[in-house]
């Protein structure tokens, strides 16, 4: 139990400071921007209950707030995600088959699953992300080709940090 | 009641959802106009002093870059000292000049955090209200004109970049004086803007200089803001648009000078004065 507890602080840690010191300078041709720090509220423990899910990423939207001056934008977004997780979490797994607090990692859930989860999940903060931020339709080809191309930079460095940490499940 | 206490607790999710969505939406809308957030932005304690750190990093990495300008600043200068020109008469006068009086000076800050990458920028700088910043200052650097002062702590200020959607210049054609405004560009390249409003009639030359204008109450006229690029931006009716590659590289700064204009409470002061028509 402490255990999980002290790996996920770690994780919220490390991730914000990836993101805000480093991730956060990164833009390939003004368009494309990764925001790793979603990693966090996806790799959550199953067991999770949804309050403290979504007070957890909250808490994480507003930090990354503080660091881009967007307050609330970002917060919004996580929100979102973790909702989306909450529905597919419920649809995609049967609870009964687990033991003590698994995490959904690529090691755990498999290639497939874990790759259809980071998608949708990506796909959908980064939709409402971009349309937040810009507000307004007359940009929408540009806000969607933004939105399209940082989702598949995030999707890349999440599958990376994924296959770096992979561990298979001990059976 | 039982049934709905059932109810709401089968569908915890979506009710922890809309509470927390409807929360950050709120704080996205209320603090959104800038001015009145005062906790979630990088000029508090924490966020602040974190960028100043990793600032220092940063611009030891850059100094290459930085001794550069510097040293091409102090060549420009240098050639603007009396000492560059010399005297064409004979005859000598001192005089005790009281026809110039100081109207602007500079405070020199160091940038802390800065983006060019949204659609709305904003830079953070290492000198606040302490060392005399206030709101509404105009903020230049050696290249060009940055943005304008919209929120001071006692020591960080954040600056409103001029890759804002809000952000508008008065600016004119060096060559001709024709006013316009210039404004960023819809496809957020951060090394165009468009200047706009502009008359048709006007004869416009791609290289030519946009400067400040002599209306704004921010900075002091002739401070560069680009070249002229393309005369014919889409979109202009009766107006004509061009496209402006501006000269401030925003995604290299590293130290900014805040314009401190020492007429700027007395011209707004007597302009809110005026009769309503």
């Amino acid at each position: 139990m402490s255990r999980v507890l002290i790996q996920n602080f770690v994780r919220f840690v490390v991730l914000v400071l990836l993101q805000v010191f480093l991730l956060k300078n990164i833009s390939l041709y003004n368009l494309s921007m990764p925001y790793l720090y979603v990693l966090f509220i996806m790799l959550l423990p199953l067991e999770t209950p949804n309050l403290l899910l979504f007070s957890l990423a909250f808490l994480m939207g507003i930090i990354i707030d503080m660091f881009y001056d967007t307050p609330g934008l970002h917060a919004a977004a996580s929100v979102i995600l973790a909702f989306v997780r909450v529905l597919f979490v419920s649809i995609t797994v049967q609870r009964d088959g687990f033991d003590a607090e698994p995490e959904p990692t690529l090691g755990n859930m498999g290639f497939r699953w874990f790759l259809t989860y980071s998608t949708v999940l990506i796909l959908i903060h980064h939709f409402f992300l971009f349309c937040l931020e810009v507000f307004r339709f007359s940009e929408i080809q540009y806000t969607l080709l933004r939105f399209l191309s940082s989702s598949l930079f995030t999707l890349f460095l999440i599958l990376i940090t994924s296959f770096l940490f992979y561990r298979r499940k001990e059976r | 009641m039982r049934n709905l206490l059932i109810f709401i607790s089968k569908y915890n999710a979506f009710f922890l959802f809309l509470i927390f969505e409807i929360t950050s939406l709120i704080i996205y809308v209320k603090y959104n106009s800038f001015q009145r957030a005062t906790l979630i932005n990088s000029a508090n304690q924490v966020t602040g002093a974190l960028y100043a750190r990793a600032s220092e990093v940063s611009s030891y990495v850059k100094l290459k870059d930085v001794n550069d300008s510097l040293a091409s600043e102090n060549a420009r200068l240098r050639g603007m000292l009396n000492s560059a020109y010399y005297a064409d008469t004979l005859a000598k006068h001192t005089v005790n000049d009281t026809t110039y009086k100081q109207q602007y000076t500079y405070i020199e800050a160091r940038v802390v955090n800065n983006s060019v990458t949204k659609r709305n920028n904003f830079i953070t700088i290492q000198k606040g209200s302490k060392d005399g910043i206030a709101k509404g200052m105009g903020v230049i650097c050696g290249s060009g004109v940055v943005g304008k002062v919209i929120l001071t702590s006692e020591h960080f200020s954040i600056i409103q970049s001029f890759l804002h959607k809000d952000t508008q210049l008065s600016a004119m054609l060096a060559d001709t004086k024709d006013i316009g405004s210039l404004i960023w560009g819809n496809d957020l390249n951060p090394h165009m803007g468009v200047l706009k409003d502009i008359p048709n009639h006007v004869k416009a030359r791609v290289g030519e200089w946009v400067v400040t204008s002599t209306y704004s109450d921010l900075f002091p006229a002739g401070i560069p803001l680009g070249k002229v690029m393309n005369l014919h931006a889409k979109g202009g009716g009766f107006f004509l648009n061009m496209e402006v590659n501006l000269s401030v590289d925003f995604a290299k700064l590293e130290y900014v000078y805040v314009v401190n204009n020492k007429l700027a409470q007395e011209r707004t002061a007597l302009e809110t004065q005026k009769p309503n028509e």
